[in-house]
C-alpha cells in the first residue's frame, strides 16, 4: 500500500496518460478512450460521446427496470448506491492514488443529512435535499482530505479506517438528535403523478414506491457517472493522474500536489454523500450499524475486483456486492443446507472468490478483459507491420 | 379469482383432517386467499443475524421457530395447511435487513413476516412492510417502536417492552431495597435507554451512577470500575447474556461484590452458567457466581425444567431432530411460533393478510399460551406481553419472588395479574376459534 | 483515586493486547510491505484450535504450543499460495486478497466451531492483587500478558537488529533485486516473515482471548481496527512503536470509557491518530528508526 502514490509496477514512465499500459495497473483501467481510439461509431468529442452513452444507458435502464419484477427493481436500488460511492472512490484511489477505508463514514454523513431533512412537516424538494447532502459531505470530505493529503499508504489507510469506526459513534452519543442505535427512519418521498402516469403508459406496470425509489437511484447513478466520466477525461483528470504517477514532475510543472489531492477527496466525498442519500431512501433507515467498517471495505473490494480506475468496473463490482452473496446463499440452500449454514458457507466461498479474482485477474474484471483485448490488437498490429 | 381456485381445490383434503384446525363447524374448502397462502401451505418469512457479531445466541431462535412449525406440520398443519418458514441472514445490518425483507416480500412472496430480530434492523423494514400491507408480527425486540397502530397498523410487538420491564424492576427494588445505592449498567441502545427510563420512575433518587457499553467492545473494566468508584452497592443491568458473564467476572477481578439484578434478556442462567462454569475449574473458585442474582421472567425457559411448557418444548425439540440442546433462545422461538399458530387459527380458514392483523387485534389479548401475563393487543395497542415476575437465580434454576405483575407504558399502575398461568393443551397445539 | 488507578491499569492491559496484535502487523509490514487484514481471522482460527484442545482436557500450554505451530504453518502456506502471486503487483490487490482471506477464514471458523460464545480460561489467576483496602485491576494473568508482549517486542528488535536472518528479511522487503544480488533467498525470507508474523499473531490471539474471557468467531474484530491504529500510531516499521502506540491507545480509550462514554471510543481513536499523524505523518517511531537500523 505504501506505493499507491507511485505505482512501482507502472512502467509508463514519463507519460502520465499511460498510452500503452502493459501491466496490470490502475492506469490500464483509467483511460479507456485513448487506448480504444480506433472506435469510429462514437463521436470524437468527449462530451458528446458521453452524452450519447448517457442517453443509451438511460434507455437501457428503463427497459431493464420495466422488464423485470419489483424484487429485481429493489435490488437495482442497492446496486445503485454502492456504485455511486464506488465511482467516487475509484476516482480517488484509481485516478489520484489515495486509499480510503473511510468512505462508509462519508456515506453516513449524506444519509443522516437526508434523513434529518426529510423528517419535517413540509420537506424540501428531494433534489434540494440531495444537493444539501452532497454539499455537507463534500465539506466533511474536504476536511478529511486536508489531513489525508499529508499521509501516504498505510498511514492514510489507518486514519481513514479510524474515521470509519469513529464517526458512527457520534450518532450514538448524540442519540436524541441522531437517533442512537435504532437510527432514524426515512419516510419514503411521495410519488409524483407524472411518474405514475408515465409508467402506466410506458409498460402498464403499477408504479409502486419501490419502483419510484429504484428510478431515483438509477437517475442519481447515471448523472454521477456522467459527471465523473467527464471529469476523469478532462484536464482535471489528467492532472490527478499526474499527481499520482509523477509527483516530482507534476510539482515542477507548477501543480500544487496538496490542493489537487484535497480536491480529489472532495469530489469523491460528494459522490459518497449522494450514495448515502440514495441509501437512506432505499434502506428507509439510517443507523450506525449500517455504516460499519464492513461497508467501507466492501466499496474498496468493489472497485478493485471490478477494475481499479474504471467506472464500469466500479459498477460491475457493486453489482457483485449485491448479487454474489445472494446467489451463493441460494445455491447453498438449494443444496439442502439450513439458512445459517448456507450463510456461513456463502461467506467462505465469497472470500475465496475475492482471492481467486485477484490471483487470476489482477487488473480486476474490466481491466483484465481490456488487457487481453489490447494484447490481441497489439499482436495483430505487430503482425501487420513486422516482417 | 376465488371461484377459479375453488374449482381446483376439490381434490384437496378437507378441513376435517386438520388436527390443529379451529372452527370445526366450518366445512368450506381451503382457498389461496391471499399472497403467500395456497390451499395447502402458508409461507412465513423472518430475518435474523445468522452470521457476524450478533449471531451468538440469536441465531438459535429460528431453529426453535422451525422446530415448532415442524411439530405443527407433522400434526396436520393449520387448517390443513403446512407452514413454510423462510428465514434469512441479515448479519444485524439494516441495509442487509431491508434487502432480505424485500426479497422475502417481493420474490418469495411470503404471507407475513414474523419474529424479525433487532431494533435497528427491523426498524428499517416496518415502513416498507406497512406500505405493502404485509403483516409484521411478533418482532423479536422489546423496543416500543412496534406499538404504533396509527402509523404502523401491520406491526406488532411480542415480548414485554423494556420500559414496562424497567418499571416493574424499579418498583420491586424501591420497595425491597430502599437503601440501596443503585448503579445502572446499560447496553448503549434503546434496550438500555428504555429500561433505564422505566426504572427511573421509581429509583431516580437511589441511582448513583449510570454506565453504558457498546456491544462488541470486550473491555468493561472501565465501566465496572466507575460503578465501583461511585459507591453503587446494587447493580441493575440491561445487557445481553455475554455481558452478564463478562460483568460478573470483571467485578470478581476487581473485588467488587454488589447485589446484581439483570433484566430478562441478560439473565439466561443456563447460558451464562455454561459460560462461567469453566472458570470454576480454573483460577476462580466460586462455582455459582450467579446464585442470588435477581432477574425477571415472562415465559418459562430451560431453567424451569419442571414447567409443562418447557417439557413441551423439550419434546418438540427432540422430535425435530436438529443439532444441539434446547436453549432459552430456542424456547423463545417456539413460544413465538406458538403465538403465530394461534394468530393463524384466529384469522380463520381462508384468511387475508388483513384478517390476520384483525385476528391479533381482536383475539390476541385472550390467547392462553406460555406467557405468564396476557398480551396487550387491541385495535389501539400493538404491544406484546403486559408483564412479568421477579425471581432469584439459584444454581441453574430460579425461585419466584413476586406474583406476575402487569402494567402498561407511561405512568400506568403496576398490578398483580388476574389470570392463572395456562397449561399447554394435550396435543401441544393451540386450538383458537376463528374471529369471523 | 481507585478508579483512576484501575482505569490506568486496565488501559495498560488492553493496550498490551493492542500492542500484541500490532507487533504481528509490524512484522508482516517489515517483511513484505503488506498490511494483513486477515491477521485477526488467522489468529482467531488458531485460538479456536487451541481452545478445542483445552476444552478436550489438554493444558493451556499444550493449546498454546499447538496454536503457535498452527500459526507458523498457516502463515507460511498463506504466503506461498495466495500472497506470493500478488507480491510486487498493485498494492491494493494484496489488500483485497487479505480481505478475502479475512472473510473466508472468519466464516470457516463459524462452520468449524459454531457461532456461539465460549469461555476461555486464562492460564493464571485473573483475580486482582489487593493493595490495602482495594483491589487492583492487575492480576497474575495480566502480568503474564504484559511480560509476553514485552518479550515478543524485545525478540523482534533483536531479530531485526542483531541477526543475519533479520537483516535479510528487511533487505528482501525493501529491495528485492538488490537483496537477490547479494545472495539473499528472497522467497524464503518472505515466507519466513509471514510465518513468524502469524506465530506472533497466534500468541496475540491467545493473550487477547484470555483477557476478553469469552470468544466467538468475531472476537478479534474490534482488535483488528485498534491493533492497526496502534501500529500506525507507532509507525508501522517499529516494534517499539507498536508497543508504545498500543499502550497509548489503550490508556486513552480506557479513560474515555471510564470518564466520558463508550460510544466515543472510536472517535477518540480517530482524534489521537489524526493529531499524531499531522505532527508526524509516519507515526511516532517511524523514519529515524528505519534509517538508522
Amino acid at each position: 500500500m505504501s506505493d499507491l502514490q507511485t505505482p512501482a509496477s507502472s512502467p509508463a514512465a514519463g507519460a502520465a496518460t499511460s498510452e500503452a499500459p502493459s501491466t496490470a495497473t490502475a492506469a490500464s483501467n483509467a483511460s479507456s478512450a485513448q487506448a480504444a481510439g480506433g472506435r469510429t461509431f462514437l463521436p470524437r468529442n468527449t462530451l458528446l460521446r458521453h452524452l450519447l452513452v448517457l442517453v443509451l444507458c438511460a434507455v437501457g435502464a428503463v427497459i431493464l427496470l420495466e422488464s423485470t419484477d419489483l424484487g429485481f427493481n429493489a435490488q437495482i436500488g442497492y446496486v445503485a448506491f454502492y456504485a455511486i460511492a464506488a465511482g467516487g472512490l475509484t476516482l480517488l484511489t484509481g485516478l489520484n492514488g489515495q486509499i480510503s477505508l473511510g468512505h462508509g463514514a462519508l456515506m453516513a454523513v449524506g444519509a443522516y443529512t437526508t434523513a434529518l431533512l426529510l423528517d419535517v412537516e413540509e420537506p424540501l424538494p428531494l433534489i434540494v435535499i440531495f444537493l444539501a447532502a452532497v454539499a455537507l459531505t463534500s465539506v466533511v470530505g474536504a476536511i478529511v482530505g486536508v489531513a489525508a493529503a499529508r499521509l501516504h499508504g498505510p498511514y492514510l489507510a489507518g486514519a481513514t479506517l479510524a474515521l470509519a469506526v469513529g464517526l458512527p459513534g457520534l450518532a450514538l452519543y448524540f442519540r436524541s438528535f441522531l437517533g442512537g442505535e435504532q437510527g432514524l427512519t426515512v419516510s419514503s418521498p411521495d410519488r409524483p403523478d407524472w411518474f405514475v402516469e408515465g409508467i402506466r403508459t410506458l409498460s402498464g406496470n403499477s408504479a409502486s414506491g419501490v419502483k419510484w425509489i429504484a428510478y431515483i437511484a438509477v437517475a442519481c447513478l447515471l448523472i454521477t457517472y456522467f459527471l465523473l466520466a467527464n471529469l476523469m477525461r478532462s484536464r482535471v483528470g489528467r492532472t490527478w493522474r499526474a499527481v499520482r504517477d509523477q509527483e516530482v514532475a507534476a510539482e515542477l510543472a507548477g501543480i500544487n500536489l496538496g490542493t489537487w489531492r484535497v480536491l480529489a477527496f472532495l469530489v469523491s466525498a460528494a459522490a459518497a454523500g449522494l450514495a448515502g442519500a440514495v441509501l437512506a431512501l432505499v434502506v428507509r433507515l439510517t443507523a450506525p450499524t449500517a455504516f460499519t467498517i464492513v461497508l467501507s471495505l466492501s466499496l474498496l473490494t468493489a472497485i478493485v475486483i471490478g477494475g481499479l480506475g474504471s467506472l464500469l468496473g466500479a459498477l460491475i463490482g457493486s453489482a457483485l456486492l449485491v448479487f454474489l452473496p445472494r446467489v451463493l446463499r441460494d445455491a447453498g440452500e438449494s443444496l439442502d443446507m439450513d439458512a445459517a449454514q448456507a450463510a456461513e458457507i456463502s461467506y467462505v466461498v465469497y472470500g475465496v472468490i475475492l482471492v481467486l479474482v485477484m490471483l487470476f485477474a489482477p487488473a480486476g474484471l474490466v481491466g483484465s478483459i481490456r488487457l487481453a483485448w489490447m494484447k490481441q490488437r497489439a499482436r495483430r498490429a505487430g503482425a501487420r507491420t513486422g516482417g | 379469482m376465488a371461484a377459479a381456485t375453488v374449482a381446483t381445490t376439490l381434490a384437496a383434503c378437507g378441513g376435517g383432517d386438520s388436527g390443529g384446525g379451529g372452527g370445526g363447524g366450518d366445512s368450506a374448502e381451503n382457498e389461496a386467499s391471499d399472497i403467500g397462502i395456497t390451499e395447502d401451505s402458508i409461507k412465513l418469512g423472518a430475518h435474523y443475524p445468522l452470521t457476524g457479531v450478533a449471531a451468538p445466541g440469536y441465531s438459535e431462535i429460528p431453529t426453535g421457530v422451525q422446530a415448532y412449525f415442524d411439530f405443527v406440520n407433522a400434526n396436520g398443519g393449520v387448517n390443513g395447511r403446512q407452514i413454510e418458514f423462510v428465514y434469512r441472514d441479515d448479519a444485524y445490518n439494516p441495509t442487509n435487513t431491508s434487502q432480505v425483507v424485500n426479497q422475502l416480500v417481493l420474490e418469495d412472496e411470503v404471507f407475513a413476516i414474523m419474529s424479525g430480530l433487532g431494533t435497528p434492523t427491523h426498524n428499517a423494514v416496518t415502513d416498507f412492510l406497512n406500505s405493502e400491507g404485509v403483516p409484521d408480527l411478533f418482532v423479536s425486540s422489546g423496543s416500543r417502536l412496534w406499538d404504533d397502530p396509527e402509523e404502523k397498523p401491520y406491526t406488532f410487538g411480542w415480548q414485554p417492552d423494556y420500559e414496562i420491564e424497567g418499571k416493574i424492576i424499579g418498583q420491586y427494588v424501591a420497595e425491597n431495597f430502599p437503601d440501596a445505592k443503585v448503579g445502572l449498567f446499560l447496553q448503549g441502545d434503546d434496550f438500555g435507554e428504555d429500561g433505564s427510563a422505566g426504572a427511573r420512575q421509581f429509583l431516580e433518587d437511589q441511582i448513583v451512577a449510570e454506565e453504558t457499553y457498546v456491544p462488541g467492545n470486550t473491555d468493561v473494566r472501565p465501566q465496572i470500575s466507575a460503578l465501583q468508584a461511585a459507591g453503587a452497592d446494587f447493580i441493575l443491568g440491561f445487557n445481553v447474556p455475554s455481558y452478564t458473564a463478562l460483568s460478573q467476572l470483571t467485578a470478581l477481578q476487581l473485588g467488587y461484590d454488589p447485589q446484581w439484578f439483570y433484566s430478562n434478556v441478560g439473565s439466561d442462567p443456563v447460558l451464562v452458567g455454561s459460560l462461567l462454569a469453566r472458570f470454576s475449574e480454573g483460577a476462580i473458585s466460586d462455582a455459582s457466581l450467579l446464585d442470588g442474582v435477581l432477574t425477571t421472567e415472562y415465559i418459562p425457559g430451560v431453567d424451569n425444567p419442571d414447567n409443562e411448557w418447557t417439557q413441551l418444548w423439550q419434546r418438540v425439540w427432540e422430535e425435530s431432530g436438529q443439532e444441539g440442546e434446547l436453549s432459552n433462545y430456542r424456547a423463545y422461538g417456539m413460544s413465538q411460533a406458538y403465538t403465530m399458530v394461534q394468530a393463524l387459527q384466529s384469522a380463520g380458514q381462508n384468511p387475508t393478510r388483513d384478517d390476520l392483523v384483525a385476528a391479533v387485534e381482536q383475539a390476541g389479548s385472550e390467547w392462553q399460551g406460555p406467557g405468564f401475563a396476557p398480551f396487550r393487543y387491541s385495535e389501539d395497542k400493538h404491544a406484546g406481553y403486559s408483564g412479568m415476575l421477579v425471581s432469584r437465580l439459584l444454581g441453574e434454576g430460579s425461585e419466584e419472588l413476586t406474583p406476575v405483575l402487569v402494567t402498561d407504558n407511561g405512568d400506568a399502575e403496576i398490578t398483580e395479574a388476574e389470570n392463572e398461568p395456562a397449561s399447554p393443551p394435550e396435543s401441544g397445539i393451540p386450538d383458537e376459534e376463528p374471529i369471523n | 483515586m481507585q478508579q483512576f488507578v484501575n482505569l490506568t491499569l486496565g488501559g495498560v492491559i488492553i493496550g498490551a493486547v493492542y500492542a500484541a496484535f500490532a507487533l504481528a502487523l509490524v512484522l508482516i509490514w517489515r517483511s513484505t510491505r503488506i498490511v494483513n487484514f486477515a491477521q485477526g481471522a488467522m489468529a482467531a482460527l488458531t485460538t479456536f484450535i487451541a481452545l478445542s484442545l483445552i476444552e478436550g482436557g489438554q493444558s493451556y500450554w499444550v493449546g498454546l504450543a499447538v496454536a503457535l505451530v498452527a500459526g507458523l504453518v498457516i502463515g507460511a502456506v498463506v504466503e506461498r499460495v495466495v500472497i506470493r502471486p500478488v507480491e510486487g503487483g498493485p498494492e491494493l490487490n494484496a489488500v483485497i486478497v487479505t480481505l478475502g482471506l479475512f472473510i473466508a477464514i472468519q466464516a470457516l471458523i463459524s462452520v468449524l466451531f459454531g457461532v456461539n460464545q465460549r469461555a476461555f480460561v486464562a492460564p493464571f489467576s485473573t483475580i486482582g492483587f489487593r493493595a490495602g483496602d482495594f483491589t487492583l485491576a492487575l492480576s497474575p494473568n495480566t502480568l503474564f500478558t504484559l511480560g509476553a508482549v514485552l518479550l515478543v517486542m524485545v525478540g523482534l528488535i533483536a531479530l531485526f537488529r542483531f541477526t543475519r536472518v533479520g537483516l535479510a528479511m528487511r533487505a528482501s522487503a525493501f529491495g528485492q533485486e538488490v537483496a537477490r544480488l547479494l545472495g539473499v533467498r528472497v522467497g524464503r525470507m518472505l515466507t519466513l516473515g509471514w510465518a513468524l508474523a502469524a506465530v506472533v499473531g497466534s500468541l496475540a490471539g491467545m493473550l487477547i482471548a484470555a483477557e476478553v474471557t469469552f470468544v466467538a468467531p468475531t472476537f478479534m474484530d474490534s482488535l483488528i481496527v485498534f491493533g492497526f491504529v496502534a501500529a500506525v500510531l507507532g509507525g508501522l516499521d517499529s516494534p517499539i512503536g507498536a508497543v508504545v502506540g498500543g499502550l497509548l491507545l489503550g490508556l486513552a480509550l480506557s479513560y474515555v470509557r471510564g470518564y466520558i462514554d463508550d460510544t466515543l471510543v472510536g472517535l477518540a481513536a480517530l482524534v489521537i491518530l489524526v493529531v499524531v499523524l499531522l505532527v508526524r505523518p509516519g507515526g511516532l517511531f517511524s523514519t529515524t528508526q528505519t534509517r538508522r537500523a
